[in-house]
């Protein structure tokens, strides 16, 4: 880009991508701006009305949505910490070198690929069902009474499958930072005395300190909007237990039919997320620098 | 003390046969280069005698003791490795303080033993910096830093002069020996350079192939090499090796004359005669590649200008005295 003429040629060329996506971008925000302030029921089509500011009040002291914020923070949060401490150890047995290692970073990578619904699905059914699942028969072959997951700890259930499919995805980016860690360096520790555990602290730990943040970066995004595991499981229940901010958005709006409050809930989680990527490229975003 | 000895040292990965057993006396506070071509063993050699690898066969004695179940931190070698491996997220005081640190020294002992080496290396005002932040002669010398603080019975070094440019190169060349000089301390060397191992070296180790080929001082193995191997390796410009009826008058299968024991002789008629094919002019030196027909291609080195070009005819006369003998499986004859 270092004349004048190729300047223009790049923006010119450019134009046309960066329009379509700002357009694309633009137009539901503003159409979730537009329908936040008016009161429009799906009941009642064709009554909307200009309400100003009433949608994000009436969302914002609903009870349901101090829950939904905590459920979805501590969603969030035992996801992240789980895929993490699980991640790093199964990323260092998955380094060494074993027979038939390229089979079982295939089989360690799968869930990633089954789609929400389906892991869901099977979960529910087959592995956390009081009656037939995989879990409750263990339990009464130990002599316990098996747990009823979606009853007793229905946001732990939850935050269980949620974890299972996330695990391969931070394995696999922890994977591939263990192997580009120079293996001179880890014989350097060696040479310099630092036993197994000495080495895994002051040289691969910190070695993966920008993984495990790009991890915790790219996770959260995706976190904050875990919908699917919780409608097929949970159904945001029992009562509120299992809810989170992009569950309680569609409920508003395609079980109470108030599409005025979910838009308004739409914006607040939009700030929310925000909120939380402020805070997370300040705690640990400076590991990504140089 | 720092006397490290290796007696039929082997080792194979698999099939394969690295190290046809080695043996070698290396005297306390001696610098030994290992130099060979790539592939030779070199490296290998001196993994095992750092405790990286583990040997297949033989022993190797550390004052005396055999080391060869011993860890590697257990027995008192410190390495400079290729790549440095300087840890990146430490400064230059914890790289150099790790061994340290490990070692469970006291937080003050640990500064004060840093802050000296790097006194030794001219690093202390760098001492907070993060490797990265350092140019490449400086992380060099953070490498030694880490190496010599830890007061070791002997120093391996690993190739730790490629990476760097051809001025710093001889720069570092010069304060790794007078360092060794002055701290006495045992050192290994390996270097694929010929020149490294020539001006460094108390005492050269030539390795082809995963044999030693020959164990001496510099000159030693430049004048009285053991075999076609070490004469056409030790030396720059190489040894011309004649065969045929010329080697075989003088009861040789080849004979070796290095290119500064060839007197050159314009338009003469005696010796070697042959057509300058490249002619190089340094100033200090003139190289020649002469072709001369049947005796192939022949390197002459004259000390100072000379003023003869592509195209000249001259005659090469070797000085009798310097002629090397070898037999038809490459050993040297010794009169």
């Amino acid at each position: 880009m270092a004349t004048r003429q190729t300047q223009f040629l790049a923006r010119a060329l450019l134009t046309p991508a960066v329009g379509l996506l700002f357009i694309w971008m633009i137009v539901p925000l503003a159409l979730t701006i537009y329908f936040s302030t008016l009161h429009y029921s799906l009941l009642d089509p064709g009554s909307e009305s200009f309400v100003g500011l009433e949608n994000f009040r009436y969302f914002l002291t609903d009870p349901a949505f101090l829950a939904s914020l905590q459920n979805t923070l501590v969603l969030v949060g035992s996801v992240l910490a789980l895929t993490i401490l699980l991640g790093i150890p199964l990323a260092l047995l998955m380094d060494q070198p074993v027979i038939g290692r390229n089979f079982v970073r295939l089989m360690v990578i799968a869930p990633f690929f089954v789609m929400p619904t389906v892991s869901a699905l099977v979960w529910k059914n087959l592995l956390m069902h009081p009656v037939s699942g995989l879990f409750a028969w263990l339990a009464k072959l130990l002599g316990m009474t098996p747990i009823d997951w979606f009853t007793d700890a229905p946001l732990l259930a939850v935050i269980l499958i949620v974890a299972w499919q996330w695990l391969p995805f931070a394995t696999l980016i922890l994977l591939t930072a263990l192997q580009s860690l120079d293996e001179e360096q880890k014989e350097a520790a060696e040479m310099d005395g630092a036993s197994a555990l000495s080495t895994f602290i002051y040289i691969t730990l910190p070695h993966l300190a920008r993984p495990i943040t790009v991890v915790i970066l790219i996770e959260t995004i995706f976190l904050l909007t875990v919908f699917a595991e919780i409608f097929v499981t949970t159904g945001g229940g029992p009562g509120l237990q299992t809810t989170n901010i992009a569950f309680l958005i569609y409920s508003q709006a395609l079980i109470q039919f108030d599409v005025g409050s979910a838009s308004a809930g739409g914006l607040v989680a939009v700030v929310i997320a925000n909120i939380v990527a402020f805070f997370l490229v300040r705690i640990v975003g400076r590991n990504l620098e140089a | 003390m720092g006397q490290i000895t290796l007696q039929g040292v082997q080792k194979s990965f698999g099939p394969v046969h690295i190290i046809k057993g080695a043996d070698l006396d290396i005297a306390d506070g001696s610098f030994v280069v290992f130099v060979g071509p790539s592939g030779c063993g070199k490296t290998t050699l001196l993994r095992l005698i750092a405790g990286l690898e583990d040997v297949t066969g033989g022993s190797i004695l550390i004052d005396g003791k055999n080391v060869v179940d011993t860890p590697p931190a257990k027995r008192g070698l410190s390495m400079v490795f290729q790549s440095y491996a300087l840890y990146p997220h430490m400064s230059v005081r914890g790289n150099i303080g790790f061994g340290l640190k490990m070692a469970g020294l006291p937080k003050d002992e640990i500064n004060r033993k840093v802050e000296a080496a790097a006194a030794t290396l001219n690093l202390s005002p760098y001492l907070d910096r993060k490797p990265r932040e350092l140019s490449g002669g400086q992380r060099q010398r953070v490498a030694i830093g880490r190496a010599i603080v830890r007061e070791p019975k002997g120093f391996l070094f690993d190739e730790p002069l490629s990476n760097l440019d051809a001025a710093l190169r001889v720069q570092m060349r010069i304060e790794v020996t007078r360092l060794q000089k002055q701290l006495g301390t045992t050192a290994i060397y390996v270097t694929h350079d010929q020149v490294e191992a020539m001006t460094m070296a108390d005492k050269i180790v030539v390795l082809n192939a995963g044999k030693i080929e020959q164990y001496g001082s510099p000159l030693e193995l430049y004048e009285r090499p053991n075999n076609l191997f070490v004469a056409g390796f030790i030396g720059s410009p190489k040894m011309n090796f004649v065969t045929g009826e010329l080697a075989q008058q003088q009861g040789a299968a080849t004979i070796g004359v290095r290119p500064e024991h060839l007197k050159i002789e314009r338009d003469g008629t005696g010796g070697w005669v042959g057509t300058i094919a490249v002619a190089e002019h340094l100033g200090s030196d003139t190289f020649l590649y002469v072709d001369a027909g049947p005796l192939g291609m022949l390197t002459a080195r004259y000390v100072g200008e000379l003023s003869l070009h592509a195209g000249d005819r001259v005659s090469l006369v070797p000085d009798p005295a310097r002629i090397h003998r070898f037999d038809a499986s490459g050993n040297a004859l010794r009169n």
